[in-house]
């Protein structure tokens, strides 16, 4: 029923984010620049909170005439995003005002971004994707220079921009060359028309350029190179929030056009999805092996993540799929939990970026230490840790699909980047102290203390992501 | 009472322990007092409550008991499954044993962050009796993985000189081959819809599968064990970790291996075993002999009988790849002595480094004369150590020879001269260290041991007597479940053969 109608109503969280970021857009205009950059952050969270209710209690179904759909699958989605992205805000918020950052339109940039993503996430269409995909985008071009008064953060979102449009055009171009070969962007459409045994050739090339476009923002290898470089140059908390939200939408988005129009050819892709994930996972970790940035560290860690996610793609399963998105759900709160690490590390009211900073942290705050180094156990995948469920989960779909060598190579990798967070760990452990930290924020204590009892916690509670999980994926292939 | 979770309870109260740990606060040396005590506390009640498994035990048969059994992740098929057998009991009792005399052991020579000492003990409590206990493939691996993230704080923190070097090799070594085993369990878990243990170990794989899945759970156990060539990891983790973290190292980590091939490799891979067991054996002889030979060249205490493990590790693996009742029961008895010996020589090099703080051998001569009694304690584990009859080391190494025997004369007869050289090292290292004269400054003043040291030995003197005069009350307990697993291994391999002779008609 629902193709062809508008019903509206699936799209409520989506007009609701929209109309609060505009109205908040005017309330920061006529406000006055720089009072209300804390009013307009604290009401663009509240908005995300909102929004989240709205996902979760929203009925469903398909609209715009088939271009968005509001499954399941979407709604697990959004509800990641949407909670990565008000941490995202509330995380900058003391940062901003301290660094001199603090415009009223960073939240309200993030909220669009976000809209960007719920879009995307929802989108059963080219053009409906490519619609999310460039409002998420051009936000983040935005917000990735921010602090337009310093080289290293213009530098970064120049440098974004430029290859993401890049990307951007080679996606278009992938897309392009689908609809000519099958005269539809209709996902739906799409499945039925390119079903069974070998795609024509134009819409096979045609499927390569779109992935390569989709690789490019979820910064999986080889179109990785400006994730270091932006995650170094953005502002950290702008970088949190890139390491998380977007990261989360751009795989939901990759699952969706795996599976969905292209989920009838998936021999013609897996051995692309695999050769990815593979050369992601090593890059990762070799590669992150000598940085001594932990900002350039974190990106080189979420590339080796992209690559452990893709793997449970790369089975192409519906069990395949749950993997994914329970690596992403605990992927969302290491990455939160982290980053609240790195945004502490604060000396004499200067930010520090360099992991020997962390030395003797074990000393001067040993519980913050305790934190950190159960958030780089989880990041290794060392059980009873939640980072070791979210491996355990891909690779054991991969093992089902017959990947096993793929397998191997992913948890020999991830031995390899266990190396790079014990490395932190020995840092704040095993070296002497230098001087201690400034005070932490209360927000970034609880955002630290809440990451920690959901790391610690999964153990014995796993089923509630599971399960949720579980009936997203399933949504996605029962359509 | 027997319907208490008594070995959840035994697993998890360690855990509780160390949550009590984190609400000590305050003054720095109060804070300390007080972590030793409820560290103490909750591992001697957690080794009482253990008792409690030795008291209802059923050696009668070779089921599991103690069962718990609850919903994991039902999802995926996956339960808490607990429960302990002849095999695996023991283990579980040996823990809890020695987690009190390591943190008795560390009382005066952990300083510095002691309630986090105390807390990666207990929590280390917590992952080896889990391991022991999990009846569940992927339970099994959670605790058998977890252990690293103790042992890692633990050497890397209170370690000697080149401790983040050992404590990285001894994690990553580890890691590398335990992540092959996960493999191998998800492949399992594929093929058979479960990880639970039982009725993997009744599922019979095919022998083209047990080959594969045999080799990756012998990357992960053989470099626990740890077996040669993969054992560089244990030298360096041994000489640079504190002393209890040698204790449990050697006394109780190690043997995480060769529980593994007794639960996993032999029942579940039958086949595969047995096609394997003359790479064990050689690499098990190679171990015994060059190990012994390196030990003999040693200037460090602690690496000295580092080596030495390795060696009677091999004695372990040799036993376990017999598959006759005299070979795995000398196997499992060998475990249980080298656990407390070892653990004891270890405490010995604690007992004269936390005087002098060396481990060099030639930085000590003579301490007899001040030392009588530590020169009799130590004389005791020595050669408890090179398998004196009427101590826990004989029982185990000649029901493993003998087994060995049975099987195959040469690997027999190789073991047998490892051991020569085995005495060999230890009488020298003893001789370098207590006799001759006197002559060195700083150990003119040298205390004997005090009552604390004392106490921490006498449990240790005493089990090893109880295990070398009345072996019996240990080997009775794994008697049957040794049975059955032999009975299994040899209808396995008994099937093969006939359905191998039938192919060939």
């Amino acid at each position: 029923m629902g193709v062809s109608m508008l019903n509206l109503g699936a799209a409520l969280p989506e007009m609701f984010m929209a109309v609060s970021a505009l109205a908040l857009l005017m309330l920061g205009v006529f406000a006055g620049k720089d009072k209300s950059f804390r009013t307009v952050s604290w009401l663009a969270v509240a908005a995300q909170v909102i929004t989240i209710a709205l996902v979760v209690m929203g009925d469903g179904g398909s609209a715009f005439f088939g271009q968005f759909s509001a499954d399941p699958f979407a709604k697990f989605c959004k509800v990641l995003i949407l909670i990565g992205s008000a941490t995202g805000i509330i995380m900058a918020m003391n940062f901003a005002e301290r660094e001199n950052m603090a415009r009223f339109e960073f939240p309200i940039l993030i909220s669009l971004a976000t809209l960007g993503m719920m879009a995307m996430v929802s989108a059963t269409d080219m053009l409906s994707l490519y619609l999310g995909l460039e409002l998420q985008s051009l936000a983040l071009y935005v917000v990735a220079a921010i602090r337009r008064d310093t080289v290293r953060s213009t530098e970064s979102g120049l440098k974004y921009f430029i290859l993401g449009s890049i990307a951007s055009g080679i996606l278009l171009y992938g897309m392009s060359m689908v609809y000519g070969f099958t005269g539809t962007t209709n996902f739906a459409v799409l499945g039925n028309t390119l079903v069974g045994g070998e795609l024509p050739l134009g819409a096979l090339v045609g499927l390569a350029f779109i992935f390569a476009g989709l690789c490019f923002k979820v910064s999986a290898v080889p179109f990785h190179m400006w994730t270091p470089d932006v995650y170094e140059g953005a502002p950290t908390p702008v970088t949190s929030f890139f390491a998380v939200a977007p990261k989360i939408a751009g795989l939901a988005l990759f699952i969706r056009v795996a599976v969905g129009p292209f989920g009838g050819a998936v021999e013609d892709w897996q051995q692309i999805i695999v050769l990815i994930s593979i050369l992601s996972m090593a890059v990762g970790s070799f590669a992150a092996l000598r940085q001594e940035n932990i900002k350039r560290l974190m990106a080189y860690s979420s590339i080796g993540h992209v690559g452990f996610a893709l793997v449970g793609l790369a089975a192409g399963t519906q069990e395949g799929v749950t993997g994914v998105l329970v690596y992403l759900g605990i992927y969302l709160v290491m990455n939160l939990g982290t980053f609240a690490v790195i945004l502490c590390m604060r000396r004499n009211d200067r930010m520090n970026e360099e992991i020997t900073d962390l030395a003797g942290l074990a000393k001067t705050k040993p519980l913050m230490a305790a934190i950190t180094a159960i958030f780089m156990f989880s990041m290794a995948g060392i059980p009873p840790l939640a980072g070791f469920f979210g491996k355990f989960y891909v690779f054991k779909a991969a093992v089902d699909s017959g990947l096993v060598t793929l397998a191997v190579i992913g948890l020999v990798t991830s031995v390899v980047s266990a190396y790079y967070y014990l490395r932190i760990i020995k840092v704040m452990y095993f070296d002497e102290p230098v001087e201690g930290f400034d005070r932490n924020g209360t927000e970034m204590n609880v955002i630290m203390a809440v990451a920690t009892i959901i790391i610690l916690a999964f153990v014995f509670f796993p089923n509630p992501l599971m399960d949720s999980a579980a009936v997203a994926a399933a949504s996605l292939f029962g359509m | 009472m027997s319907d208490w979770p008594i070995l959840s309870i035994v697993t998890f109260l360690p855990l509780v322990g160390a949550a009590l740990l984190l609400l000590i606060n305050g003054e720095e040396a109060t804070v300390a007092r007080n972590s030793r005590w409820v560290a103490l506390w909750t591992s001697g009640f957690t080794f009482l409550v253990s008792l409690m498994l030795w008291v209802n035990f059923d050696a009668t048969t070779a089921d599991f008991q103690f069962v718990e059994q609850a919903d994991w992740m039902p999802g995926l098929n996956i339960s808490y499954h607990m429960g302990v057998d002849g095999i695996s009991v023991l283990f579980v009792l040996l823990a809890t044993f020695l987690t009190p005399i390591c943190i008795l052991s560390a009382w005066e020579a952990i300083q510095k962050r002691v309630k986090e000492y105390m807390i990666a003990f207990l929590v280390l409590e917590t992952m080896m009796v889990g391991m022991f206990s999990a009846l569940d493939g992927l339970l099994f691996y959670l605790f058998f993985e977890g252990v690293l993230i103790p042992m890692f704080i633990i050497i890397g923190v209170w370690g000697g000189q080149r401790r983040v070097y050992a404590a990285f090799k001894l994690f990553l070594y580890t890691l590398l081959g335990s992540v092959l085993m996960l493999v191998a369990l998800l492949a399992m878990y594929f093929e058979a819809g479960t990880t639970d243990i039982p009725t993997l170990m009744e599922y019979g794989f095919d022998y083209n599968m047990q080959l594969w899945l045999w080799l990756a759970f012998f990357a992960s156990f053989a470099v626990k064990v740890p077996m040669w060539p993969v054992h560089t990891w244990l030298p360096d983790a041994h000489v640079e970790a504190p002393t209890a973290g040698s204790v449990i190292l050697a006394g109780v980590l190690l043997k995480m291996g060769g529980y593994g091939f007794l639960r996993f490799s032999l029942p579940m891979m039958p086949l595969a075993s047995e096609t394997f067991a003359p790479l064990v054996f050689t690499l098990s002889i190679v171990a015994i002999i060059y190990t012994s030979l390196v030990a003999l060249a040693q200037q460090d205490m602690k690496k000295l009988i580092a080596y030495s493990s390795v060696a009677h590790m091999g004695i372990v693996t040799i036993g376990a790849f017999t598959f006759n009742q005299h070979g795995i029961e000398g196997s499992i008895f060998q475990m249980l002595s080298h656990g407390v010996v070892s653990g004891a020589l270890f405490l010995c090099v604690g007992v004269v480094y936390d005087r002098i703080h060396t481990r060099e051998i030639d930085a000590y001569g003579g301490l007899v004369h001040r030392m009588p009694s530590y020169a009799l304690i130590f004389m005791f584990f020595t050669m408890a150590s090179v398998g004196l009859p009427g101590t826990g080391g004989f029982v185990g190494e000649i029901l493993a020879l003998l087994g060995a025997f049975e099987a195959n004369t040469w690997v027999a007869f190789f073991a047998a001269t490892g051991l020569i050289l085995g005495a060999a090292y230890a009488l020298y290292l003893y001789r370098r260290i207590i006799f001759g004269a006197l002559t060195k400054e700083n150990l003119k003043t040298i205390l004997d041991l005090s009552p604390r040291e004392w106490i921490i030995f006498a449990p240790l003197v005493i089990i090893v007597l109880w295990m070398g005069v009345y072996p019996v009350s240990f080997l009775d307990i794994m008697h049957v479940s040794v049975e059955n697993l032999v009975n299994q291994v040899e209808t396995a391999q008994a099937a093969a053969a006939q359905a191998a002779q039938l192919a060939a008609n």
